[in-house]
């Protein structure tokens, strides 16, 4: 790397303005709903009223004919099926035979303006055979009538087993289980998702998409369109908020396209906010069970893990979700004996997928819990069950994550010192507690979506004479700071300043790939990619820099706009000057990097979710006032630390743990995705209650650094990670302030005041349904982990 | 975006032409800030071919007078203009602190006191989109034939949803109206009816013009507002008491509850036995614990029934404590069941 110590770095390290802020806050930036492209039409989607049905006759010929109509699609006009998952091409953007969940496209409308499309969604005559439907995890299993899918209704069950559990349960001194359940929630985003797109004389079709995944839309186009990829071109606009509910491929996004190609005419489709709840790809209701073995001290002896996930009516990222609901287990507890046992089931209802910490925050709520009530059960205070367990630096656990750097003490230690939750605890006032949880998250899934050797990540860099550089990428802003670090990086390798930088992303046509802006993978992997991209840049100005200077191009530093040998001070020349002498020497001065992240994937089927370059870790102390009167619980103040590896812009870094902790709370106090009638209960902004600013606490953030090996300048991810100690210490606060159990999440007044009721002081599943698993793989475990 | 249907907008400039315009045009709608009925109209919750605005007549949101000799309120005033006016902020304290708890800033700005008291009743079932409401069936009060929180009632069960509606009964306010036909005065309590659909005893083209608070130099009044959030939502329940003090004891004892029926429910009748007396901890929340009865809340608004009707007798002992300088949080009610009671 050009430069290592911190002492030396321009911008990197430093809290600056990210480039898309201005334009952010003054109304400049264009989001996909401000396009407006001369003649363009408005799409509708009309979609399922019924939960399940069978589709029997669809008749637009009423709508077809009204004036200012100009197109009307049904699902025999885009038959192929597809899925962000290789394994999951389940979904149709208008359904066929079938509907699958109340809200699934049926057909769609191109009109002259938006009130001549609702009109015409109005006049399409759909017959419908209603069938059963399936609107929970029991019903799935049950199966009374025709399942969601052909194969059934259990989409995935998976087993996998590290070492032989049951022998470490029964040596252990001490065993508990725990049956908890998390509800589903969904994203929220504040904008809607948009797509608009165009089709040109010249054959070529241009979508527009508030999207954070250009690339997997575009590869999905060229299937569903049954066009060459080199006749698409996707180009992202800013996201108003994503949280991995844009990663997916979305019907409106086909459906512009197609009704593009059909009039001719730019078509934009802007969803609804209750369409957005139906398109949704949001946190999967999970229940679940831990049963743990411990020895007197308070070491794990082993640990058997099973979730049963509510997946909704189609795939989606759905076998990721599953294997994630058992992956990091072990990234933050050293259990030298591991079985993770997952079944995923369709139900009729939006389908589920990543938002925020990806079918993670579930089980880290399980397990946070469990601990709190084994500490209890064996004497011990809940920092230090954790610290007899904590995984090490440089390790590898039972499931073959590889352990790199590792700051999760230094966050444990920084919380439990800064709340003083230990001296606390036991003397919290009446109705207060305090509650603790650690975590784990991935910089990066380990592999792509679709199986291939490319790099994960390119970047190109192209200087301009007059010593602006230009800086092409794949990545897209959607708020969490992408193109601050793409530009940061750049600076501070090339030495110019961040104003020098002009920054083209998430274009397809023009920039490199990046896979796109989920798995919190885009600073971990543009941020190395940008890093070689810019030292090749370099390396070739520097040459012509130490002719002109005359010395080798080694002595030279680049900082400040200034190009100058190192050990004499005042020896220097422009960069622009800089740019000028190697042009005239070779022409165009441009090179592009990549980043291709190791393969770390273990020896066993299955092992390709959880993998990743680097893990970053959190730990999470919150204060609750709890009314044991009306069972009301608030959240006053939060002591959150987050291992970064380094905040490449620390303000930055603390926005998005601050993020987090909000979606934490909401997650644990009052959001839920719920249905009644076999429809979403609320699905608007005002009755799907989500924190307002006046429930955010105060935030004390402690940024903790750990320099990750791999990690461009020492960075891993922060857009994750900080929100999953949240959940479980909200809960383990509780606890503490009434001495209630509440194992189900969110924690409602109404929840609260029952357990208070109960003997057993408790509120939650008392069990989870009987279900066949496959018999467990019987992966080998790492060396070090062989006779543990 | 949802888009409002095609409709013509007046922009009357008295308070005559805007009645008569209603009356001339069948299916008109008054509306004032908008702030209620322009997302209801979105989601085709009703039709309105015509609206007829009120924001063009001049002189209809003054407030006026004092508590020792009562107090006139343009039903016009922003929500906003009545939670912070100097002279609500002692007797009639219960109203500003109504119209405060609205909504958010923004929305008080737009919304009118006039506004708030007419309030559609809100339910679940209906403050959806006309989409969503196909998905289920429609329900009594648009499109369908049955009420869907209460499938065998005859009657629709949406909730009374105003904050200041069940502040106007407790301080005894009195109402202006005038129509196409003239004016008249009558107290708040009569405005309202026991329906979800039929919700007011108002003509369309009456327009109420002012709200008349009697004169209480010697009241106290409090309002307790529950909701999920501290800022943007409806209540789930409302407490609104007033208290008229002679020689520190109770003179008077006014209340009623919001969002506990399809109207607000007056609950003075049950406040009785803190008249002639100093309220103390005790009588408080023996008072409080039975004024929750006539509170019949259904599963039609955040929050379950089971919670909302446990909570009514707290939020009616805090109001009280308000009302009697106390402290509003040191009652000795709780919404908890007894052990074993809970399912």
């Amino acid at each position: 790397m050009a430069k290592t110590q911190a002492d030396e770095l321009a911008v990197v390290g430093k809290s600056l303005p990210k480039p898309d802020a201005m334009g952010k806050v003054s109304g400049q930036a264009r989001f996909a709903d401000d396009l407006m492209l001369p003649r363009m039409l408005f799409a509708r989607i009309l979609r399922s009223p019924l939960p399940h049905a069978r589709i029997r006759q669809v008749d637009a010929s009423r709508a077809r004919a009204m004036p200012g109509v100009q197109a009307v699609l049904t699902g025999e006009d885009l038959p192929i099926k597809y899925g962000i998952l290789p394994v999951s091409q389940d979904e149709e953007a208008l359904c066929s035979e079938k509907v699958r969940y109340v809200g699934d496209p049926v057909a769609a409308v191109a009109a002259t303006d938006e009130w001549i499309a609702d009109a015409a969604l109005e006049a399409i005559d759909v017959s419908f055979e209603a069938l059963p439907s399936v609107m929970s995890i029991d019903e799935a299993l049950a199966q009374p009538g025709e399942p969601i899918h052909p194969r059934g209704n259990v989409h995935k069950a998976v087993a996998l087993e590290f070492g032989d559990t049951e022998e470490g349960l029964r040596s252990a001194d001490h065993t508990r289980e725990d049956v908890v359940f998390f509800e589903g929630n969904t994203h929220l985003p504040m904008e809607q998702h948009a797509a608009v797109a165009q089709y040109g004389q010249d054959g070529k079709l241009t979508v527009w998409s508030s999207t954070q995944t250009p690339h997997y839309v575009h590869r999905a186009l060229g299937k569903v369109l049954e066009l060459p990829m080199s006749r698409i071109r996707v180009i992202a606009t800013p996201n108003g908020g994503g949280f991995g509910g844009k990663s997916d491929i979305f019907a409106h996004e086909i459906v512009a396209a197609k009704l593009a190609m059909v009039t001719g005419r730019p078509v934009k489709i802007t969803l609804t906010r209750e369409e957005v709840f139906y398109a949704h790809r949001g946190r999967h209701p999970v229940l679940m069970k831990v049963r743990t073995g411990f020895r007197r001290d308070g070491r794990i002896t082993a640990m058997q893990f099973q979730s049963f996930l509510d997946g909704g009516g189609y795939g989606s990222y759905g076998v990721a979700s599953t294997y994630y609901t058992g992956a990091l287990q072990t990234a933050t507890y050293a259990i030298p004996r591991y079985r993770f046992e997952g079944v995923r089931l369709f139900t009729n209802k939006p389908p589920c997928g990543p938002k925020r910490g990806h079918g993670t925050p579930q089980p880290r709520f399980a397990l946070e819990v469990h601990l709190d009530k084994v500490a209890d059960e064996l004497g011990l205070d809940p920092v230090a069950i954790r610290r007899r367990n904590l995984v090490q630096p440089n390790s590898q656990t039972v499931n073959w994550l590889r352990i790199t750097s590792c700051g999760l003490e230094a966050c444990m230690d920084r919380v439990v010192a800064d709340s003083r939750f230990l001296e606390r605890r036991t003397a919290m006032p009446s109705g207060r507690g305090l509650g603790f949880a650690v975590s784990s998250y991935l910089s990066g899934a380990g592999t792509a979506i679709y199986w291939n050797d490319m790099p994960h990540s390119e970047v190109q860099v192209k200087v301009d004479r007059g010593g602006g550089v230009s800086v092409l990428c794949g990545a897209i802003d959607i708020g969490q700071g992408s193109d601050h670090i793409l530009a940061a990086i750049v600076a501070e390798v090339l030495g110019v300043s961040l104003q020098d930088i002009q920054l083209t992303t998430a274009d397809t046509d023009l920039t490199p790939i990046d896979l796109g802006s989920y798995s919190s993978r885009v600073t971990f992997m543009v941020g190395n990619a940008a890093i070689a991209a810019a030292q090749r840049v370099r390396q070739r100005l520097a040459e012509a820099a130490a002719r002109m200077l005359h010395c080798e191009s080694d002595e030279l530093s680049f900082r400040g706009g200034q190009v100058g040998r190192r050990d004499h001070p005042g020896e220097a020349i422009s960069f622009a000057q800089t740019v000028q002498a190697a042009e005239a020497g070779e022409g165009l001065i441009s090179a592009s990097g990549s980043y291709t992240p190791p393969k770390l994937a273990g020896p066993y089927k299955g092992s390709g979710v959880g993998p990743s370059p680097a893990y970053s870790f959190s730990a999470a102390v919150v204060e609750v006032e709890c009314d044991p009167r009306t069972g009301e619980v608030r959240v006053p103040e939060v002591w959150i630390a987050h291992d970064i590896g380094r905040a490449i812009n620390p303000v930055l870094v603390e926005g998005q743990v601050e993020g987090s902790v909000y979606m934490a709370l909401g997650e644990a106090l009052m959001e839920e995705q719920t249905f009644r009638i076999g429809v979403h209960k609320f699905p608007s902004m005002l009755e799907y209650k989500s924190p307002t600013t006046l429930e955010m606490p105060v935030v004390h953030t402690s940024l903790v650094e750990s320099l990750d090996p791999e990690g461009p300048f020492g960075a891993k991810e922060a857009g994750q990670g900080p929100l999953l100690p949240v959940i479980p210490a909200i809960a383990n606060a509780v606890y503490n302030a009434l001495g209630v159990r509440i194992d189900e999440i969110p924690i409602t007044p109404e929840k609260v005041l029952r357990a208070l009721a109960q003997p057993s002081r408790r509120v939650g599943p008392k069990g989870v349904p009987r279900f066949a698993f496959p018999s467990p793989i019987q992966a080998a475990r790492p060396p070090e982990w062989e006779g543990k | 975006m949802l888009r409002l249907p095609p409709l013509r907008y007046l922009r009357p400039t008295s308070v005559e032409a805007a009645a008569e315009a209603v009356a001339e045009h069948p299916g008109a709608m008054l509306i004032a800030g908008g702030t209620d009925l322009v997302p209801n109209l979105k989601r085709r919750q009703f039709d309105a071919p015509v609206l007829v605005s009120l924001r063009g007549i001049a002189g209809f949101d003054g407030i006026q007078g004092e508590p020792g000799r009562g107090m006139v309120i343009g039903a016009g005033a922003t929500l906003d203009q009545v939670a912070t006016h100097p002279a609500l902020q002692t007797a009639y304290r219960a109203l500003a602190q109504a119209a405060g708890f609205v909504s958010t800033p923004q929305i008080r700005h737009m919304g009118t006191i006039g506004g708030n008291l007419l309030v559609d009743p809100r339910c679940n079932y209906y403050n959806q989109s006309a989409a969503w409401r196909q998905a289920v069936g429609y329900c009594l009060k648009r499109d369908g034939d049955i009420c869907l929180v209460a499938r065998s009632s005859p009657r629709c069960w949406a909730v009374s949803s105003s904050d200041s509606a069940p502040v106007a009964l407790a301080l005894g306010a009195e109402l202006t109206l005038r129509g196409a036909e003239g004016e008249r005065r009558g107290a708040a309590a009569d405005l309202y009816r026991d329906d979800g659909i039929v919700y007011t005893t108002k003509r369309a083209d009456d327009v109420i013009v002012g709200i008349h608070l009697p004169a209480a130099p010697a009241m106290t009044s409090a309002y307790w507002k529950l909701r999920r959030r501290g800022s943007f939502d409806f209540p789930v329940l409302g407490a609104a008491v007033a208290l008229d003090w002679a020689d520190g004891m109770v003179r008077v004892a006014r209340g009623a509850l919001g969002a506990a029926g399809s109207r607000p429910v007056e609950v003075s009748h049950l406040l009785t036995p803190l008249v002639g007396r100093r309220p103390d901890d005790e009588l408080i929340a023996q008072v409080a614990e039975a004024a929750e009865k006539p509170a019949r809340p259904l599963d039609n608004t955040d929050f379950s029934h089971y919670w909302r009707k446990r909570m009514t007798r707290v939020l009616i002992e805090r109001a009280l404590r308000d009302a009697c300088g106390l402290d509003p949080l040191a009652g000795r009610l709780t919404a908890q069941t007894r052990s074993g009671q809970a399912a």
